[in-house]
Parts: structure tokens; sequence; C-alpha cells
């Protein structure tokens, strides 16, 4: 009776079963009624305190969970690494446990390692979110982007979806691929081999090494940012050259059998992975996603919130 | 096992759902439109039963609404499962109307002022009254019902269950005696 849908924490999709998957986007649903209110707000987590530490740079997600916990009543506070004491060489787990000591309840984090939400989360009584840990997962987007995907096709089962780009790099992929897998979908990859991560096929996805093939066989597409920033290595020739083989054009959407739905996780590279007629078109969702995102997090805050922290441990498919 | 009563059965239901529609029109005559908003789970469906017994007497618009007050609930952090939500919908404008809030059971009070609060939220309404199936007494806040279908004596441990057609397959309002102290006459 006293099992909870989600564990102590959210660390990523992996570990997760399809029913807790499904659970978290029913949830959402509810949620997103509540942001078109004149009174964006309802005090079901009224006096719980939350935390978002961002040590990489962040717009859209932190701003986003700022809202959901916000509209659930819940104190925030948001700690950047520029400007604090992880500038002075504190530990996330020195830091983390100085805020514990200040009575919160949850932690987001976001934070260029992978595998720091877990390793958070195994260390402090706290509910601990991951909002993106290098280039292992980033849950809440992927939850976005499952609940985009429902809402317009319904059932995702047999469902054929493209990742394109820089899968390499991306935490939103590996998200992806899990949540997708799990939900029934059929999940391909879309880039050049040299941000394609080498044993990909091995997560039971389907490689395309051109989008024009990926655009004959999806129903959907997820175009992926090139991660300029972590773009030293000489993985691709030139901007030009990527958009040219991988850039998600109207003309190539002309020639698909078939509207695609197109998603972008955000910030876009106009003209480089996406040209601007397609992320400003009739199939792009790319705003809907955004506006999706507040309501998954609002779903998985209120989730965590009951959760007993001894279940986690468990993992997997437990319920 | 714990021995059940049946209060109502279908057509008794029909009965006292009709004689609650019309004390509604009579209370809520002269005011504004009228809302009728019902409690998920089964006070959707009473409200969806009113509805067309209200309407034709009614010479002011009916409007219809659904509440889910679970993320109103002052004991979400005590319970351990998080309650499935479910829909909320109230017209955008409550200014001025008269709320009529329906529900299955009234017992506690705590959904009524889950519910209060969640809907001061939306608006400002000229009126609100509370239109129950089954008053089964064990309040634990200042509310009262304006409208109720059957009052019934019951201690903590009873358990008072209203089936509707859509949900559980039959109309029926049910009571089965839980293990306190046998009793306390009704």
């Amino acid at each position: 009776m006293s099992t909870a849908i989600l564990g102590k924490d959210l660390v990523g999709l992996e570990p997760l079963s399809g029913d807790q998957i499904r659970a978290i986007l029913d949830t959402a649903e509810p949620f997103k009624e509540v942001s078109e209110r004149q009174i964006k707000k309802v005090p079901a987590l009224r006096g719980k305190t939350i935390v978002n530490l961002f040590y990489e740079a962040s717009t859209r997600t932190r701003i986003s969970f700022e809202f959901a916990e916000k509209r659930l009543s819940a104190d925030t506070v948001n700690v950047q690494a520029a400007g604090s004491s992880i500038s002075k060489g504190e530990t996330l787990v020195d830091t983390a446990r100085n805020l514990e000591a200040m009575r919160i309840d949850m932690v987001v984090i976001r934070h260029g390692a992978s595998g720091a939400a877990q390793f958070l989360g195994a260390r402090i009584q706290s509910n601990v979110i991951n909002a993106g840990d290098g280039k292992h997962e980033h849950p809440t987007q992927g939850l976005l982007d499952l609940l985009t995907l429902r809402d317009h096709f319904t059932n995702l089962a047999g469902l054929k979806v493209c990742i394109v780009g820089d899968v390499l790099h991306s935490r939103v992929a590996r998200s992806n691929i899990w949540g997708l897998t799990k939900l029934g979908a059929q999940v391909a990859v879309c880039g050049p081999a040299t941000l394609l991560p080498r044993d990909i096929a091995e997560l039971g996805v389907t490689v395309f090494r051109h989008v024009a093939e990926a655009i004959q066989w999806a129903d959907a597409l997820n175009v992926l940012r090139l991660q300029l920033e972590r773009m030293t290595a000489g993985f691709i020739p030139s901007l030009r050259e990527y958009n040219r083989v991988f850039g998600v054009t109207n003309e190539r959407l002309a020639r698909a059998p078939k509207d695609i739905l197109i998603m972008h996780p955000g910030p876009m590279n106009r003209g480089v992975e996406i040209d601007s007629d397609v992320a400003d078109g009739p199939h792009s969702v790319i705003l809907p996603q955004v506006t999706n995102g507040v309501a998954v997090r609002m779903a998985v805050l209120y989730l965590l919130a009951g959760g007993s922290p001894d279940w986690a441990a468990g993992g997997g498919d437990t319920a | 096992m714990p021995p059940t009563t049946r209060l109502l059965d279908a057509p008794a239901m029909g009965r006292v759902l009709a004689r609650m529609a019309s004390e509604l029109v009579e209370q809520t005559a002269g005011g504004g439109a009228v809302v009728l908003v019902g409690i998920q789970r089964r006070g959707v469906q009473l409200a969806d039963r009113l509805a067309p017994l209200i309407e034709p007497q009614l010479q002011l618009p009916l409007w219809r609404g659904t509440l889910d007050i679970t993320l109103y609930r002052d004991d979400l952090s005590a319970i351990g499962q998080r309650p499935v939500v479910h829909e909320t919908r109230l017209p955008s404008d409550l200014n001025g109307t008269t709320v009529v809030i329906v529900d299955d059971v009234l017992f506690t009070g705590r959904t009524v002022r889950a519910a209060l609060d969640e809907i001061a939220d939306f608006g400002r309404p000229r009126r609100i009254l509370l239109a129950v199936l089954v008053d089964r007494g064990g309040r634990e806040l200042p509310i009262a019902a304006d409208v109720t279908g059957l009052s019934v004596t019951t201690t903590a441990g009873d358990q008072v269950s209203v089936s509707v057609k859509e949900l559980d397959g039959e109309d029926a309002v049910d009571l089965s005696r839980g293990g306190r102290p046998p009793g306390a006459s009704a």
C-alpha cells in the first residue's frame, strides 16, 4: 500500500520500468491544466524547500524547474556554481551536506560529470532530481519528449522516432532512447560516425548515416543541438558540411512519405542542425515541448515528495 | 465479515436525487448563473445526474465543472502514496456565480474545506452551496451541507460507499459497520 510510484531520487529513465514512466506521464496530464489557470498555483508542496543546484549553465531547464516548484507552492533557492563557495573549491558532497543542514527537502542538480546525481542521491537524505549529468541522462527532458509524442500519437508502441545529430555528447539522446524503448517505440539515431557512440546499436536502435534515410523511415524526429562548446576535437569538418548532410530542411521533409513531427530540446542552432522554416513550421512542436516540461517536472516533484526512501535501492520493475 | 446494509438502491437513489434537484432550484433562485461542480470522483457522476433534473426548472444559465482537490489536501505529506490526480475543469470566471459543490459523502469536512480553497483560486462566487448524497456525521471542521440526500449516523470505523453506474456498474449506497463498538444507535 505504501509503495510509491517513484523512489527517493530520479536519476535517469534507465532504472525505471515502463509502468513507472507511464505513471509519471499520466500524473503530468492534470498538471498541464494548473498552468492554464489564472492563479497558477496549487498548495501541494507547501512548506517544502527545494534547492536548484546548477553547476552548468541552463536557462530553460532551470526556469522550468523553478516554475514547476513555485506552481506547487514549494520554496526554492537557486545556487549557481559561479559566485558560490563551489568556486572556492568546495566539493559537491560538502555543498549538499551544508544545504541539507539548513533542512531542505529536495535537490535538483545539473552537473558536468556523468553520475553526479546518483552519487549525490546516495549520500544525502533529500530527494535528488537529475537535471542533466554530463553525457549520462536528462530524465525530465526525456519525459517531456515522451509526453509531447503521446499528445500527438496517443500510443507510443511501434512509433518510429529518430534522434538526429550529436548523440555522442547528448544526455537527452540517452534518456530518450531508454524512455522510448521502454514504452515500445522503435528508435533510430542519425549522425556522423564521429558523433555516435561506438556501440550504440547495442541499445537496440537503428543507425542511419544520412538524414534523408531517417526522414523516409520516421514518424517523428528529435533534432539535437550540435554542442558547439564541446566540439573542440574536430568531430565534424565544418558547420556548413554538417548542415548539408544532417541538417533538417523543408526540402528534405517534402520528400517524406508522411508529415513528420519535429522536436528539438533547445537551444537551437538555426541553420545548422535545423532550418528556421522547419523549426517555425506547422509540424514543429518545439514550444509545446517547453510547455510540457513544466507539467512533467511538476509531476516528478509531486511523486517524489511522496516517495519512500528505502524503495529506490530496489530499482527497476517493482511497481 | 462486517455486515453491510443497503441504504439506497437504484430507484431510491433516483428519488433522492430528484428531491435534491428541486431543493437546489429553490435555493439558487434569484442569483447569478449556477455552476454545478462535481468533486472527483463520484461527485462528478452525481452532478451529471443532477444537471438534467435542475436545468429545465432553472431560470438561469447552468454551467458545469469538475474539481480534483488532491493538490489542496492538508494531509498530503502524511500519506505514503501519492493519490492519482484527476481532471479539474472550471469556468474561467466564477465571479458573481452561485457555485454548487456536489459530493457523494460528507464526513470530516476536509474535502469540502479543500474544495473551498481551490474554488477561491478561480474567482469569487457570489455564493457557494454544498449538496451531498449522504451526510454521515463525524465532522472535524465547521462545515454543513445545504442540501442533503440522506443522513445516517455512523462511527469512525464504519464505511459508507456510494456506487454509481458509470464507475461501479450499479447505483447504490451501502453502509458497512466497522470493528468499533457496536451500536451507536442510528
